[in-house]
């Protein structure tokens, strides 16, 4: 063997290597959330409200409020961040306006989720008077989830071949058609992986639902948008650190439905990743 | 053959991408019906000029433009894009189709001027198809994947999907500049049995095929036109010296 060829085994091996180092500690969670937290998963624990100070029972509500939680998030978020990116890249010059907008965009996306949280509080909450409910937890965690989703869709429609564009329009077809069918067709892989990569933080964060939606303890199950709800995140904060004497497997459990909530969505998306790669045919 | 009665006509074209003047004071007509040739060196601004026709120009932001343009009679300003895009169609420089079938690639035109009857639709791709002579290569390819397809079916492929939308006039930005020898020869043959129901402006790099294929020829220089006239007396008596650099091969 030569010595280029040497080299280039080596170097092949270091960065497998390291690759695997980013697996390892994905992997180690998940191993360490499943054994703790499988003993609880039963049909009870699934299907059933906390019971006896959340020692016994199970997180049912909690499960219900993370999925309206995310339903809401997704209501409001996905067509006001899409629509916003498609008016960014497609329609919009470079004006000192547009260029404000892209700034904000990057730093909301910096903002930390406590501060979210606070100002969901304050503007849904208390001044719009929609009290601590479902659709002020959503609206705040839609804010919050729009930065990620606008910068994912616009990158995903500037990787969209100009000439896709210059054919469509030398056809005649008007900007928004070309839009519709000759440039999101091939960004929605894109936009998809975006979305549903900040609609799972949104599933998974505490701090802006802590004011804006999240009960401590409510076993019956919501009746409308302006009702509390419990969620996974914040049920999972209240029996680790909030309530004594709570089953350790119960804790893991709770993060174990979390994580399967967010692969689920995951795994929906790459299926829906596979249905839009199927039309088109590079 | 050709009738002389403009269907373009152009009054003092000026076209700028920021404050470099590319084209200068172009007042040039265009007949019903001829192929017009365009030749000139790089840089001398002949695929402006045809951009600026059908307005894809006005997609880069820095352009900007001065002058009128006048097709069929009326000023093109209060024609909207869409509009003078489809009575206006265009063959890009390199074969671009879109990343569907052959199929889509030509229905995409007749389905976004709302033609929404499918046999409609499979009627005018079959004309279309057969307008540019690959009918018979492709037909019974057509739910295959454009991008499958050679460089030069690709252009010819282009061609029909101009001709869906029922233009009036067809540009050609450098049809042939990626293509074979025997392709050429096919885009050309079949630009010259469009002659009989098309428009068509043809800007190439080369020459000796203007000489070939087109009516009259029109020589851009630097921004300028220096000269529009017959082929075959462009190309045998040039009234400009330059012209006749040009043609022979003294610089360009």
């Amino acid at each position: 063997m030569n010595r280029a060829k040497l080299r280039q085994n080596i170097a092949f091996t270091v960065l497998g290597l390291i690759t695997l180092l980013v697996v390892v500690p994905i992997l180690l969670v998940l191993y360490y959330v499943i054994r703790h937290g499988w003993n609880a998963i039963t049909w009870e624990f699934l299907t059933a409200a906390p019971r006896n100070g959340m020692k016994e029972g199970g997180i049912y509500p909690a499960i219900v409020g993370t999925v309206l939680l995310i339903t809401g998030t997704m209501a409001f978020s996905l067509p006001l961040g899409i629509l916003s990116a498609i008016y960014l890249v497609e329609y919009a010059r470079d004006t000192l306006f547009t260029r404000l907008i892209k700034l904000s965009v990057v730093n909301l996306s910096g903002i930390p989720s406590i501060v979210y949280g606070l100002f969901g509080f304050t503007l849904f909450v208390v001044f719009m008077r929609m009290g601590a409910s479902i659709l002020a937890g959503s609206l705040t965690l839609a804010i919050m989830s729009l930065p990620v989703i606008i910068t994912a869709t616009k990158e995903a429609l500037e990787a969209v071949p100009m000439v896709y564009r210059e054919i469509s329009l030398s056809l005649g077809a008007t900007r928004w058609q070309t839009v519709r069918s000759c440039v999101l067709p091939y960004a929605i892989p894109g936009i998809l992986t975006g979305t549903v990569l900040s609609l799972s933080r949104a599933a998974g964060e505490t701090a802006p639902i802590l004011f804006t939606v999240a009960a401590f303890y409510l076993p019956r199950l919501p009746r409308s948008m302006f009702d509390q709800v419990m969620a996974l995140p914040y049920h999972l904060y209240v029996i680790s650190t909030q309530v004594p004497n709570v089953p350790e497997k119960f804790s893991f459990g709770t993060g174990l439905v979390l994580i399967a909530l967010v692969c689920l969505m995951n795994l929906v998306s790459i299926i829906l990743r596979a249905h839009f790669r199927k039309k088109k045919q590079w | 053959m050709v009738e002389q009665n403009a269907i373009i006509k152009t009054i003092n074209l000026n076209c700028f991408y920021d404050n470099l003047q590319v084209l200068r004071d172009i007042n040039i007509e265009v007949y019903r019906n001829e192929i017009l040739g365009i030749i000139g060196p790089a840089n001398s601004g002949k695929t402006t000029f045809l951009r600026a026709l059908n307005r894809l120009n006005s997609l880069n932001i820095n352009y900007r433009q001065k002058g009128v343009i006048v097709f069929e009679g009326q000023n093109t300003q209060d024609i909207p894009d869409s509009l003078i895009r489809r009575k206006i169609g265009i063959i890009f420089a390199m074969p671009q189709v879109l990343p569907v079938s052959i199929y889509e690639n030509i229905a995409y035109g007749p389905k976004v001027h709302g033609i929404r009857d499918k046999h409609r639709v499979e009627q005018l791709v079959e004309e279309s198809l057969k307008k540019a002579f690959v009918w018979d290569e492709l037909k019974d390819r057509l739910k295959t994947p454009a991008t499958k397809l050679s460089g030069g079916q690709q252009q010819r492929l282009c061609i029909a999907r101009t001709l869906a939308i029922e233009p009036d006039v067809i540009l050609y930005d450098e049809p042939c500049s990626g293509l074979d020898p025997i392709s050429t020869a096919k885009v050309e043959d079949t630009m010259s049995l469009l002659a009989q129901s098309y428009t068509q402006i043809l800007v190439t790099n080369n020459t000796k095929q203007a000489s070939r294929v087109s009516h009259r020829c029109a020589f851009f220089l630097m921004g300028e036109l220096v000269e529009v006239d017959q082929t075959r007396k462009m190309y045998t008596h040039p009234s400009d010296p330059r012209t006749d650099d040009y043609i022979t091969g003294k610089f360009g």
